[in-house]
């Protein structure tokens, strides 16, 4: 019998499929807007915390569809962030200033190696079930420092390489600032990621990885091709996680081994659990904590007044002891995450 | 498709209180347009491995530095303002550099960068903050990468560069160990690079090299290599744990050969403290260095240091780290005294790049508007009866084909109250 992940509440019907994609595509929109607003409200740093939450969003949508909707638990989708990263390393410096277009190409090259090495892995899932699919995700997780090391001459180790990017286009103005641009990219990625990912939830596909999710036999006797759903499932959450290590990748303008470690794809883990596994909008909360809960404890070390000893003890570890707090108090208050809780009256 | 737009508004709303907050905290640059100066505070950055890999030892760097300038503000700061030193854990993670330097520019608006520790970490944020027009002084690293007027004008180094430091290291071994079989282990990165480098100008090709990762704490397979080759010297170009690790794996697996360490990873209190009851281990360890030495009592400079780190940094364990931290101090303090009252980021770039600065160092501070690079030479030293000395005289170089030469200014004295005055 297979580990069951994810809560079996909201396998309700879906909206018909029409009007649903038109409301999707609405939501989409006016989300843009509403970045492109905060774009231009917040100062620079908040705007890169902002596209960092873009970012960590493609990896957090793609893994709840994963392990909330499929019930596969992954803890390896730092690797996959990895490789979509590399990628755009090594395709950016390739074809480093002819212009914007190129990092379209990076990006989508970024999508596809991912996906590749999604698919090897997804493939291999699916024929595993619980502990031992833990066990074969983590092995992935762990092998990214080996091969940037192993593979030196291309990877260059632990220092890893910069990624080239190109400066906001002259369109937008000299004085534009480039922690807005990097919001925007990250956003465009992350939206697209969403409404793709709705979608595709929301009609046969996600009717199929809700019923293999909850029971494999039943799935097979309604003609559901189990196995295939399965890695299927896996090459999309890892076409996410590719996008978003490619946006990740972009933000910082480089990339290092040290950017994907084993605790990074456990942080992925805990904060769809935490935002509500197996909904969108949690994984929106999320990507949303993976910002949040450092910096917040970053300021708490700050705030207060201790040792330096001390200071130094808590900066490395209060973010994991408030990811564990949080862990436990939103599934003791509300185990279905922060995306289960609904207002009691509506608000306008 | 509802409870999704909810979260976003939520977010929205998170993001927007935060936004303000932030503005709040970080808009406090008071009269003057230059980020991080006011008319009583200057505002500046680091970021160090305070844990992690490369913590041991370095670790205490920042907190000297942070002592110093507290004794200068102490008496009456830089033209009247006070120097406020924030220092960001990175824990040697190029990844967590790129986050907390981001921070100290675009949040805290810091005046400049100090002293940002590690060639693989600050290797990463070069770009970032010359695109933000950040001093990056006094890169507390010797990669060549800091060297680089034409293409990162803000960025200056500190320590003596690998290159050059591989070269006068190569040269003793030439003339002490004539004929022996040289190998080398080193990171993995730019730092490991640039130090074989330098050796292999003055050696040739070395008979066995090795390279290890930060991440990965074991040099078993590396050590075993060396002692297969059947090395007699081994040159490290490694950090102070990695130094440790190496010579008590060369120890546990039967491998005898005289070890020859870059400055960076040869402090012997740094080294004692990780061998624990092994640290006779170091015994015989050849190393360089620029500075005085924290056991040379005598030296006038190591007094004022004590002084200043039994008022203002706890009276913490003394050692090389903690002189490097304060000359640090020393020099950045120069920079701003000479920089004058009217302190701007071009205006410090200029006058570090006039150069002319006298400090503790044994070997000369090349600065100059085409010469980024910190110190120009070093003098070798070497563990004896548990002790880290001296010998010889200071050598200079550069890392082109430049001879090692012997250096014989003699070190300034530090002026009488410990703060250069303002020129």
């Amino acid at each position: 019998m297979s580990v069951t992940l994810a809560p079996k509440v909201d396998a309700g019907p879906r909206q018909a499929k029409q009007p649903g994609q038109r409301r999707h595509l609405l939501w989409t929109v006016a989300a843009a807007v509403l970045i492109l607003v905060l774009s231009y409200l917040l100062p620079p740093f908040r705007n890169y915390q902002l596209a960092t939450v873009g970012a960590y969003l493609c990896v957090t949508a793609g893994l709840t569809v994963l392990t909330g909707l499929n019930g596969q638990l992954s803890l390896g989708h730092g690797a996959l962030m990895a490789a979509g990263a590399y990628t755009v390393a090594l395709v950016q410096e390739k074809l480093a200033g002819r212009g914007q277009w190129t990092l379209l190409v990076a990006v989508l090259a970024a999508i596809v190696v991912a996906t590749a090495a999604g698919a090897v892995v997804g493939l291999a899932a699916a024929r595993l079930r619980g502990p031992y699919l833990a066990g074969l995700t983590l092995a992935v997780a762990v092998l990214v420092p080996a091969i940037a090391s192993t593979f030196d001459k291309t990877f260059n180790s632990d220092q890893g390489l910069s990624v080239y990017v190109d400066p906001p286009p002259v369109a937008l103005g000299a004085a534009f600032p480039y922690e807005r641009w990097q919001a925007w990219l990250a956003w465009i990625g992350a939206l697209l990621t969403v409404l793709l990912l709705a979608t595709l939830v929301s009609g046969r596909f996600g009717r199929a990885l809700r019923a293999v999710r909850d029971d494999e036999a039943a799935a097979r006797l309604a003609g559901v091709n189990v196995a295939r759903t399965q890695v299927l499932a896996f090459v999309v959450s890892a076409a996410c996680a590719g996008l978003g290590g490619a946006l990740f990748a972009v933000l910082a303008q480089s990339v290092s081994p040290g950017a994907f470690p084993l605790s990074l794809s456990l942080f992925l883990v805990m904060a769809i659990v935490i935002g509500g596994l197996g909904s969108l909008a949690g994984a929106i909360w999320g990507a949303v904590l993976l910002v949040a809960l450092p910096a917040l404890a970053h300021s708490v070390t700050d705030s207060i007044d201790v040792s330096p000893a001390v200071a130094q003890r808590l900066e490395g570890n209060l973010p994991l002891a408030l990811f564990g707090i949080t862990l436990i108090v939103v599934m003791l208050a509300a185990p279905g995450g922060i995306a289960s809780l609904r207002p009691r009256r509506r608000k306008a | 498709m509802r409870r999704i737009w909810s979260a976003l508004a939520a977010v929205a709303l998170v993001a927007a209180a935060a936004g303000c907050s932030g503005d709040e905290g970080g808009g406090g640059s008071g009269g003057g347009n230059v980020p991080g100066v006011t008319d009583t505070e200057i505002l500046v950055g680091t970021h160090m491995p305070l844990t992690g890999p490369a913590a041991a030892g370095y670790s205490k760097i920042a907190p000297a530095t942070k002592a110093y300038f507290d004794y200068v503000n102490a008496n009456g700061g830089v033209h009247g303002r006070k120097i406020t030193y924030k220092i960001m854990d990175d824990g040697y993670n190029p990844a967590t550099t790129q986050q907390v330097v981001r921070e100290l520019v675009l949040q805290d608006k810091v005046f400049a960068i100090l002293n940002g520790l590690g060639t693989p970490t600050h290797t990463g944020v070069l770009d970032f903050l010359k695109t933000n027009r950040v001093p990056d002084v006094f890169v507390a690293s010797g990669s060549r990468s800091w060297n680089q007027p034409d293409k990162y004008p803000g960025t200056f180094g500190f320590n003596v560069d690998y290159t050059v430091e591989g070269k006068i290291l190569a040269t003793h071994v030439k003339q002490t160990q004539a004929g022996k079989k040289v190998c080398f282990l080193g990171q993995d990165d730019d730092f490991g690079r640039d130090s074989l480098a330098g050796i292999e100008k003055i050696l040739g090709p070395v008979a066995a090299k090795q390279s290890y990762v930060t991440s990965n704490p074991n040099v078993g397979p590396q050590m075993g290599a060396l002692k297969q080759a059947g090395c007699q010297v081994v040159m490290l170009a490694t950090v102070p744990g990695f130094t440790a690790l190496s010579l008590g794996t060369a120890a546990k697996i039967g491998f005898k050969a005289q070890f020859v360490v870059t400055q960076v990873g040869a402090d012997l209190g740094t080294l004692s403290k990780q061998l624990g009851a092994a640290a006779p281990l170091t015994e015989g360890l050849i190393s360089a260095n620029y500075l005085p030495l924290s056991t040379d009592d005598a030296n006038p400079w190591i007094q004022l240091y004590k002084k200043v780190n039994a008022a203002h940094n706890g009276n913490a364990e003394f050692d090389n780290n903690i002189v490097y931290g304060m000359s640090v101090g020393y020099l950045f303090v120069q920079s701003l005294q000479a920089a004058g009252k009217d302190l701007t980021r071009e205006g410090l770039i200029s006058t570090i790049e006039k150069g002319g600065f006298q400090g503790p160092g044994l070997a000369p501070l090349r600065f100059s508007a085409d010469n980024h690079s910190g110190y120009g030479g070093e003098q070798l030293s070497k563990v004896e009866g548990g002790k880290q000395a001296y010998f010889g005289t200071p050598f200079e170089t550069d890392d082109g084909d430049a001879p090692v030469a012997a250096y014989t200014t003699a070190p300034a004295a530090p002026p009488a109250n410990g703060i250069p005055a303002a020129s």
